[in-house]
């Protein structure tokens, strides 16, 4: 009999040692006359195990983590490729840990267990079954399943998608575009890139519907160039869902086209912001564009454009599989549905947390991510990427949902969770908010260009004791110049973790050896 | 983009840029497709190609030096053999990415966007690689490396540094 033993491939696994485990499996596998088959599946984001080895047993799967190269002929001495679980790595039925048992997973529901390129693994688990719905659908129909299920842009800005689809739908043209943000640069976040190594197929299927939706019969993925598995894995999928009829000029012979294509971004931050990305795509340098008009009206090449995050359009087809109540009956207030939380910085169990809206951010950091990895207490949080505020302590109890963050000044944004211990001095957190977006800022606009460079100047000198208290003054009016005057999110957010620092974490601001920050 | 020293040999020709230029030329939007083949190709984009890249997608050659340098990925100077990748964002900096780096500048004896004197490697920085809860992350060409310190950094540059590159 052959066993199957599961190995990830996405790319924390394999930052870990995931390839290496896997030829010291076939190795082990061989010299012992064991019948195996290797598959590399999807990681099922909890990193703090990986590489997660699992083993199909006759009870299920059961793991074994996180396995080191060099742990893998003990493991296998301790009866792996049997499913003992005597050694200390093994960990049971991976399904009932309470790290997975507690999330809610709607758009992960199949990652970490499925052969991310195998169409046969995503059809098994409802894949496509949005899709064959919504060719059933009128393009309104779509639409409109999907404001009733209330999702939000999961980029950050929360604008609903449906209403975003509905534009592009109303506004009559020869030629219109769905393009995918895949352009995830906030640090801490890497639930986009899970989506795309671990599940392409899901991400095809969201903008294939989203196609269909408004009319669209062309689509690209706008993708950094910092995630190479990422493109590979895309292309691929892309490439086996066109031969398999998912995609081309007549969709599972229902008579409706749709391309898409991968499209690689180089490297700058900034193109996360839609006009910008657009700019891009059409092969300019990435300069934000004043709105309106709005991209739902002339966006890519001048044509009615949907552009959407890959959570959002990774959401799409749950619901047109579900129905949009089904997913509105995840959630809080005005944010429906599930948050794709990542746990990253200094936790001691970081990784991928799927919820409905609604948790507490102690929770999560405790409960979840099991405190700092350090060991030591927590200082501060950065939600929401490198233009999210650093929340204290008093601020981890109120519920994660975009109105109660925005009330206390907090950005949810794309979900990314980033820990400190008390040993980070905030002031060079402050600092480093300005000299990013020194570096990552387009330059069309004054207060971004100017004001970050400005900014890191003030820091440093509050911080060498000169004319402190006056030098806080100008910060703080630098940072409302910024806020009020900057033409896109990145120099008009650039001040908020600064501003927090100033708020929450006075004492890290204030005249010291002049050295920090680099 | 600075680097410690030109590379004595070039290589490429005219006609293998113009070729690859015309590959993709007429894709919509084909201006960074063309960029990226480029710099797979030869490593880099070698000045004689923004003429050529002008002159086939119909811009200045101003328009053209002004979307190389806008992005940071792209290069004009060849790099060294390996491309080291530091994460500097807030998530790897919660871990220890500053100790990192500083360590890596002095292993190497480089700063960012610099090549080591025997062409080995090239220094850049990058805000995040997605490799957020295993941080401090790097990458090395195409490849991340999670939770990496300074023991762990001298052992993947002697690795890389050796003339047969060992399988894993």
């Amino acid at each position: 009999m052959t066993t199957t033993i599961y190995v990830p491939c996405d790319t924390t696994a394999r930052s870990l040692g995931a390839d290496a485990v896997a030829a010291r499996l076939t190795r082990a596998a061989e010299r012992l006359g064991v019948a195996i088959q290797l598959k590399r599946n999807g990681s099922r984001g909890l990193f703090w195990l990986e590489p997660l080895v699992e083993v199909e047993t006759a009870a299920g799967r059961v793991a074994y983590g996180p396995v080191a190269p060099t742990d893998v002929d003990a493991l296998v001495e301790a009866g792996l490729f049997e499913g003992r679980q005597e050694h200390a790595l093994a960990l049971g039925d991976i399904e009932d840990h309470p790290y997975l048992a507690r999330q809610q997973r709607l758009t992960f529901s199949r990652i970490g267990l499925t052969d991310p390129l195998s169409l046969e693994d995503y059809t098994a688990r409802q894949g496509f079954a949005g899709l064959q719905n919504a060719l059933a659908l009128a393009p309104q129909g779509i639409v409109d399943e999907v404001k009733a299920s209330g999702l939000r842009g999961r980029g950050g800005a929360a604008f609903p998608t449906g209403i975003k689809w509905q534009t592009v739908h109303d506004t009559p043209a020869a030629q219109k575009y769905i393009v995918c943000n895949a352009d995830e640069g906030d640090s801490g976040t890497f639930a986009d890139r899970l989506v795309m190594e671990c599940d392409p197929f899901m991400l095809i299927e969201g903008m294939t519907i989203a196609g269909l939706a408004v009319g669209a019969t062309q689509g690209y993925i706008y993708l950094r160039s910092e995630y190479p598995l990422a493109q590979t894995m895309l292309d691929e999928a892309i490439a086996r869902a066109e031969a398999a009829g998912y995609l081309g000029d007549d969709i599972l012979d229902s008579g409706q086209a749709f391309h898409l294509e991968v499209r690689l971004g180089a490297g700058a931050y900034i193109c996360g912001e839609e006009t910008s990305l657009l700019e891009s795509l059409e092969g300019k340098r990435g300069l934000v564009r004043a709105k309106p008009p709005l991209p739902a009206i002339e966006g890519l090449f001048g044509q009615p454009t949907v552009v959407n995050n890959v959570l959002s359009l990774a959401a799409v087809p749950f619901i047109l599989d579900q129905g949009g109540q089904a997913y509105a009956d995840y959630g809080m207030g005005r944010s429906r549905g599930t948050l794709a939380l990542q746990l990253a910085g200094n936790v001691e169990r970081g990784g991928l947390v799927e919820l409905a809206f609604g948790t507490t951010l102690r929770e999560l950091m405790e409960s979840f991510g099991g405190g700092t990895r350090s060991g030591r207490p927590l200082k501060a949080v950065q939600v929401g990427g490198p233009l999210g505020a650093y929340l204290p302590q008093s601020q981890w109890d109120s519920p994660i949902d975009y109105e109660g963050f925005a009330a206390f000044g907090g950005v949810v944004g794309h979900g990314g969770v980033v820990m400190f211990d008390d040993s980070v001095d905030m002031g060079d957190q402050a600092r480093f908010a300005m000299e990013f977006c020194s570096v990552e800022s387009c330059g069309k606009c004054t207060p971004c260009r100017i004001g970050a460079v400005r900014g890191v100047e003030v820091i440093d000198r509050i911080r060498a004791g000169e004319r402190a208290e006056e030098n806080l003054a100008l910060l703080s009016d630098l940072c409302d110049t910024m806020v009020d005057g900057s033409l896109c999110a990145m120099g008009g957010m650039t001040p908020f973790p600064v501003q927090s620092v100033m708020k929450h974490f006075p004492d890290d601001l204030t005249p010291r050896q002049a050295e920090g920050g680099r | 983009m600075s680097h410690a020293s030109p590379q004595a040999a070039d290589t490429w020709t005219s006609a293998q840029i113009q070729a690859v230029v015309d590959e993709h030329r007429s894709l919509p939007g084909a201006m960074l497709p063309t960029l990226h083949a480029l710099q797979d190709r030869f490593g880099h984009i070698p000045e004689a190609a923004i003429p050529i890249i002008a002159e086939a997608l119909r811009h200045t050659r101003a328009e053209v030096h002004g979307i190389i340098s806008f992005y940071h990925h792209f290069r004009t100077q060849p790099p060294g053999r390996h491309v080291i990748q530091v994460c500097r964002a807030e998530a790897c900096q919660a871990v220890g990415a500053r100790a990192l780096e500083a360590h890596v500048k002095s292993a190497l004896g480089v700063d960012y966007h610099q090549t080591t004197a025997d062409r080995e490697f090239t220094l850049e920085p990058v805000y995040c690689l997605g490799n957020c809860a295993c941080g401090p992350s790097l990458r090395v060409d195409d490849e991340v490396h999670g939770r990496m310190d300074a023991a762990g950094f001298d052992r993947l540059t002697a690795q890389l540094s050796a003339t047969v590159v060992e399988v894993k």
